[in-house]
């Protein structure tokens, strides 16, 4: 098992660059999950990092030992491809078997590992089936099987999870995370689903055009996101945003929205009067007939135990999470009442957080 | 509503009525005769005698002889009848053939040689056009390659024109290289026409295989080599078939360069068989017998490649 350190990772294709210069380390034995939209250089900054692709410059360590441009088989970790790239010539043993046959093991010890990796995947009945009549799950069970046989330094995971249907999926992320717990096994997961990084990682970088925006636990990364990408792609419904004019000092413990004073976690910096925006997440919205703050109902979506109630404010639309049982009607006036200390001040311009009493913490990529 | 359901149900979309079966069956039926009948004519023809075979009209019932065979693999000069009387009798049965004729063996005819290089230069070219044809569609389907595209349309582009247009430039070429008339020079011709056809069709075949398949093997320990050959070429077997079916296909039956450019050591055997009726005055039979050992093997190398043209082999490997 072992440590991955990236420094200054940058890569471009032609014109275009898909990664900005990454810094990062993933400690021995992390989850560590790569999440961001399509197009945002995860998957390339993964085969970067297993050797399918040479980065224009920076770093790639494992262990602390450089392995930037090595060949990809002398890295010694391990690949799982979103379509599983099971070999179609192979039988289910066979596939299993390949890492080791390229290694040149004996017949023998071959068969003890595929009979032990087997096992631990539960897929033992399965050896001497053809992979083509195999299900999407017992397909990416084999994938991982072929990952885990060699028993790498480090499990590289592109969209593992993306081939299969929803009911599968949520079946796998419970098989990988309680694999993961078993072996321990360093892994980087590439994801464009936050569920699945939020429910499985121990550790998140979310990405954005080709850079890290932020790294931190599922919970650092909800509850004091970096920056407005971060904080609006993860979640859902999303953070709302409220837009307003104003200048910040440090110590201050509340800002000015509308004709009320709206409470904040104290700011540890100071700023002249600039366009910023107040986050606040759905579920840290409650309606309060007496509040200042004011807005009309505009919608309701009701999901079972809550729903969500989107408000037209003079500062922009805010969605609330509310108890299925409110009564709400469209069109109604109301007033919000933000949880204070849960809110996030960020910079319109550079839409980066403003540092406050909870995002002490909190690693800018 | 239910009527138009009833109805769609009577006429299935996906299955064919048997009105619609019998016309498609009799349509292919009526092909392959149309097809096969020139290809059953030569081969009856070369069992006729040199009278039956431009009898008018033409004879569909005939006793069948060796003749033409025997024509085709011999050199025979004529002799008088007294001459004859006086030879042993014959030892063979077809000094019996021949002698009927007036006529006795003086040798081997040059057919043999004559198919054995239209073999190494047919299947030569092909299995170089093929591997070189491979490498390049790789390449091609798999690295970033500066003018890619210009690249690829610069050798389809060698197709554009007949290659016929070429062939005194080529002949001039080949004189000053002392390639005329050799196998090997042969083999380079058409190997250089045959690449362009192979680097197009099997880089449309290796666009097919999903690039996950070597990048696993490639983490796995594989060098891109070995990739290729053990991971690749598995998969791709299908359009190797097909390109080199049509590769062979070329070379084997090319006319006007093999004319042009081979006259003895390395002749191949479309110009050869032509000669063949010189030979004889009027040797229908030879030539027939000629032209259905020539066409036998491209049909044992097509029926040979028939299971892999028919096998889909990536077929449920990947989810697409």
């Amino acid at each position: 098992m072992a440590q991955i350190r990236v420094e200054n990772l940058r890569k471009s294709f032609d014109q275009f660059t898909a990664v900005h210069g990454s810094n990062f380390t993933i400690p021995d034995g992390t989850f560590f999950a790569m999440l961001g939209p399509s197009g945002c250089g995860k998957t390339t900054t993964l085969r970067m990092i297993a050797g399918l692709e040479l980065p224009t410059e920076g770093k790639i360590l494992l262990d602390d030992e450089d392995v930037t441009f090595r060949r990809a088989a002398a890295r010694d970790i391990a690949f799982v491809f979103q379509l599983f790239a099971l070999y179609p010539h192979f039988n289910v043993a066979e596939n299993i078997a390949f890492p080791l046959r390229c290694q040149g093991m004996s017949r023998r010890a071959i068969g003890e590992r595929v009979q032990e990796t087997a096992r631990m995947l539960r897929i033992e009945h399965l050896l001497s089936s053809k992979t083509s009549k195999l299900s999407g799950g017992d397909r990416q069970r084999v994938a991982l099987g072929r990952a885990m046989v060699r028993r790498p330094k480090a499990f590289l995971m592109d969209e593992p999870l993306g081939a299969l249907d929803a009911e599968f999926r949520h079946l796998m992320c419970g098989e990988l995370r309680d694999l993961h717990d078993r072996i321990k096994a360093t892994t980087v997961y590439v994801t464009h689903d936050q569920l699945e990084a939020m429910s499985m990682a121990d550790q998140i970088a979310v990405m954005n055009k080709g850079l890290v925006e932020q790294i931190g636990s599922p919970q650092e990364i909800y509850d004091r996101p970096a920056s407005m990408f971060v904080a609006d792609f993860i979640g859902s419904p999303s953070m709302n945003f409220l837009r307003f004019e104003g200048g910040l000092r440090s110590g201050d413990r509340a800002i000015r929205l509308q004709d009320a004073n709206v409470a904040v976690p104290e700011v540890r910096e100071d700023r002249a009067s600039a366009p910023l925006v107040l986050g606040v997440r759905p579920e840290h919205v409650r309606f309060s007939d007496d509040a200042l703050m004011r807005g009309k109902v505009f919608g309701a979506e009701y999901l079972g135990t809550t729903q969500i109630v989107t408000v037209d404010t003079a500062n922009g639309r805010v969605a609330a999470r509310l108890p299925s049982t409110a009564n709400v009607r469209i069109g109604e006036a109301v007033g919000l009442v933000f949880q204070s200390e849960r809110l996030t001040l960020f910079d319109a311009g550079s839409g980066l957080a403003i540092r406050s009493a909870i995002e002490g913490s909190v690693r800018h990529g | 509503m239910t009527a138009a359901a009833a109805k769609s149900t009577a006429h299935s979309i996906v299955e064919a009525s048997p009105r619609s079966r019998a016309v498609a069956g009799s349509l292919v039926i009526l092909y392959a005769v149309i097809t096969l009948l020139p290809m059953v004519w030569i081969v009856a023809t070369a069992f006729k005698s040199q009278s039956d075979a431009i009898a008018y009209p033409p004879k569909v019932l005939f006793e069948p002889t060796l003749e033409g065979y025997v024509n085709l693999f011999t050199v025979r000069t004529r002799q008088t009848a007294d001459f004859i009387a006086k030879l042993p009798p014959p030892s063979t049965w077809y000094d019996v053939i021949v002698r009927k004729h007036d006529m006795v063996i003086a040798g081997p005819s040059k057919v043999v040689p004559r198919f054995v290089n239209s073999l190494i230069i047919g299947f030569g070219s092909t299995f170089l056009a093929v591997f070189l044809g491979t490498l390049a569609a790789y390449a091609f389907s798999r690295f970033r390659i500066p003018l890619a595209d210009d690249l690829l349309f610069f050798i389809l582009s060698t197709r554009m024109m007949p290659p016929v247009a070429v062939a005194i430039p080529i002949y001039l070429m080949y004189r000053q290289l002392n390639l005329t008339d050799t196998r090997l020079g042969m083999i380079l011709l058409y190997t250089a026409v045959n690449v362009s056809l192979a680097v197009w069709l099997l880089k449309g075949f290796i666009d097919e295989i999903p690039r996950e398949y070597e990048e696993a093997a490639l983490v796995d320990g594989y060098t891109r080599l070995q990739a290729l050959r053990k991971v690749v070429l598995p998969q791709a077997v299908t359009g190797i078939a097909a390109t080199a079916i049509f590769c062979l296909i070329f070379s084997w039956n090319e006319y006007a360069f093999a004319v042009l450019l081979t006259s003895g050591e390395a002749q191949t055997m479309p110009p050869f068989i032509p000669f063949i009726i010189g030979e004889g005055g009027q040797d229908w039979p030879a030539v027939a017998a000629a032209t259905t050992l020539f066409v036998v093997p491209i049909v044992l190398f097509t029926v040979l490649l028939r299971k892999h043209l028919l096998r889909g082999i990536t077929f449920g490997a990947v989810r697409k």
